[in-house]
């Protein structure tokens, strides 16, 4: 029987190789993108997992919203990345180095 | 249901968000020549929208059944943001046209931010803090990189926009974990589920979200973005980004600490004051060795967000209502500082942001080093300027509670910060000049930094003002 852990579990997993995946990913910047959908896509396990658990609505009405707000944000998110790849010519992670930090 | 109480709670947002989109049409349809009208536009609107909160505060406190809260700590913060992002709009226009990037997109993005951030500080639920959070960031992150054509600005709005989108979905994942274990995203039904007890869950659910909130007010551990994007940002930017969305998170930090998570106080109160130390040592620090003034700015922001902090950790009406009379002097002081830093330019005009380059200001400009030196004394804490009165505040407050090691502390942590402020002082006072300096300031930019210099100087005047509208505005929120 598939339990509210197991859902947990899964979102938890998917969270952690979303933060990863910003973190460790030293290829390019697309990577970054995607790692944050994934990160989304781990709340949104979670949100609607525990509003079936709890007999709630609310939790699925917000994992609408974050749908949505994660649409706008891939949009500029890919759109700052165009801008920057207009200017440099690259959009490999170990460049973005301009400023030290 | 909607009904027309609670439209008239939002009337703020309602009036920027219809003076968002007209203007944005004007935009579309009258191309880059209508920069200026719109800007002139935009800053109407921030200053009807103000005015606009008398009676949003008249029919509060709750709307759209607890969605939203219009109560006297969402007008004292919305009141702060307008008036900075306006003071933003204001400052822009001579920055942008020496590069030929004057477009009207700056005040509509600012404008559409400002929603975001009055959303933030009314939020009643975690969905609208949600909403309200991403409504700014979006908007901020096409800020920093609005200068298309600048490797550093460009670079900035991606740092920003990796960074920012990372905290935000830490933020959520601890949001979906609050909702999971305390069955609600109201602020008071969250409050209502942890004054029967914290358990794992919520910990791990609080811990996340005040994760998130500390990227969003650039508190050390989570710090690392603000110093590439301030000093990447165009300067302009760089002002809105230290000002206005730096009171929206702290109020958003303050309100979902004191009516979300009041009753786990003890299990935040620890983090907070980590946090602050931590954001006040290494503000003070790391801002030594920088060349750059947007840089050291930005560890300016990061040092006073811990001071700020303080008041939040000690967690009674006294230390809320100090934290919010610091942010609004912080932000004045910011304001100021930041409207001298636009001044500097080289002999042609060209903008440039290195420290060394003040050297000697005090011989070509005196007056833009008087107000330089009176921004830093006062950032530095040193009687009689404003600045000292908001430091004395928290210390009060936090002493009050009996956090006197935590006190002390700040108080030591200061004295080495007041050192990066006075090498400023001394770089522009007792150095020998290096190059030419513009010969005369902008108008505009004249008019703001005098304000803010007798703000600051003559600060005490407001203080009955200033007192009374901090404790209102704490009052609302226990």
């Amino acid at each position: 029987m598939i339990g509210l852990q197991h859902y947990m579990v899964v979102g938890a997993i998917l969270f952690v190789m979303g933060v990863l995946g910003i973190f460790i990913n030293r290829k390019n910047v697309i990577i970054i993108l995607m790692a944050i959908e994934l990160i989304l896509l781990s709340v949104n396990i979670n949100l609607v997992a525990f509003s079936a658990f709890l007999g709630d609505l609310v939790g699925q009405v917000f994992s609408m919203f974050v749908l949505t707000v994660a649409a706008g944000e891939a949009a500029i998110g890919l759109a700052i990345l165009v801008i920057y790849f207009r200017g440099r010519g690259t959009i490999a992670v170990d460049d973005v180095n301009r400023m030290k930090g | 249901m909607i009904d027309s109480a609670s439209l008239l709670a939002v009337l703020p947002e309602l009036i920027l968000t219809a003076g968002g989109l007209i203007l944005m049409l004007v935009a579309a349809f009258g191309g880059d020549g209508t920069a200026r009208i719109v800007n002139a536009l935009s800053v109407l609107t921030l200053i009807v929208a103000g005015v606009a909160l008398s009676c949003s505060l008249a029919h509060g406190p709750d709307a759209f059944g607890g969605l939203v809260r219009a109560d006297a700590f969402s007008v004292y913060a919305k009141a702060l943001i307008y008036a900075a992002a306006a003071a933003a709009i204001l400052l822009a226009p001579r920055f942008f046209s020496t590069d030929s990037a004057l477009r009207p997109e700056y005040p509509i993005l600012i404008l559409f931010a400002a929603i975001g951030m009055g959303m933030m500080v009314s939020a009643g639920d975690m969905l609208t803090l949600y909403v309200g959070l991403e409504m700014n960031s979006l908007a901020s992150y096409v800020l920093a990189s609005f200068m298309r054509q600048d490797g550093r600005s460009s670079e900035a709005g991606l740092k920003y926009f990796v960074l920012g989108s990372l905290a935000s979905g830490i933020l959520l994942y601890g949001i979906s974990l609050l909702y999971g274990f305390t069955g609600s995203t109201a602020f008071d039904g969250i409050a209502v589920a942890l004054g029967d007890g914290v358990g794992k869950g919520e910990l791990f659910g609080l811990v996340f979200v005040l994760a998130g909130l500390a990227f969003k007010i650039s508190a050390v551990p989570f710090h690392m973005w603000t110093p590439d994007v301030y000093e990447g940002a165009p300067t302009p930017v760089t002002t809105f980004f230290a000002s206005a969305p730096k009171v929206a998170a702290m109020g958003l930090t303050v309100r979902v600490a004191i009516e979300a998570l009041g009753p786990a106080g003890l299990d935040w109160q620890q983090i907070v004051i980590f946090v602050a130390l931590a954001s006040i040592l290494f503000g003070a620090v790391a801002a030594i060795g920088q060349s750059n003034i947007k840089r050291l700015m930005a560890y300016s922001s990061i040092n006073n967000v811990g001071f700020a902090l303080i008041g939040l950790a000690a967690g009674t009406p006294a230390g809320v209502a100090a934290t919010m009379s610091y942010m609004a002097i912080y932000v004045v002081m910011t304001i100021g500082a930041f409207a001298c830093i636009l001044q500097m330019r080289d002999a042609d005009g060209k903008p440039v942001e290195t420290i060394a380059s003040l050297a000697g200001l005090s011989q070509s400009r005196k007056g833009l080093a008087a107000a330089f030196a009176i921004f830093m004394f006062s950032m530095a804490g040193i009687p009689p300027l404003f600045g000292f009165w908001a430091k004395f505040l928290v210390f009060d407050a936090a002493v009050a509670s009996g956090l006197t090691a935590l006190a002390a502390f700040g108080i030591a942590a200061s004295v080495i910060g007041a050192f990066y402020y006075l090498k400023i002082i001394k770089t522009i006072y007792f150095d020998e000049p290096t190059g030419a300096y513009e010969a005369k300031g902008g108008a505009v930019e004249n008019v703001i930094l005098t304000a803010c210099a007798v703000v600051i100087v003559l600060g005490y005047l407001l203080n009955p003002v200033l007192d009374q509208a901090s404790a209102a505005a704490a009052a609302s929120l226990f």
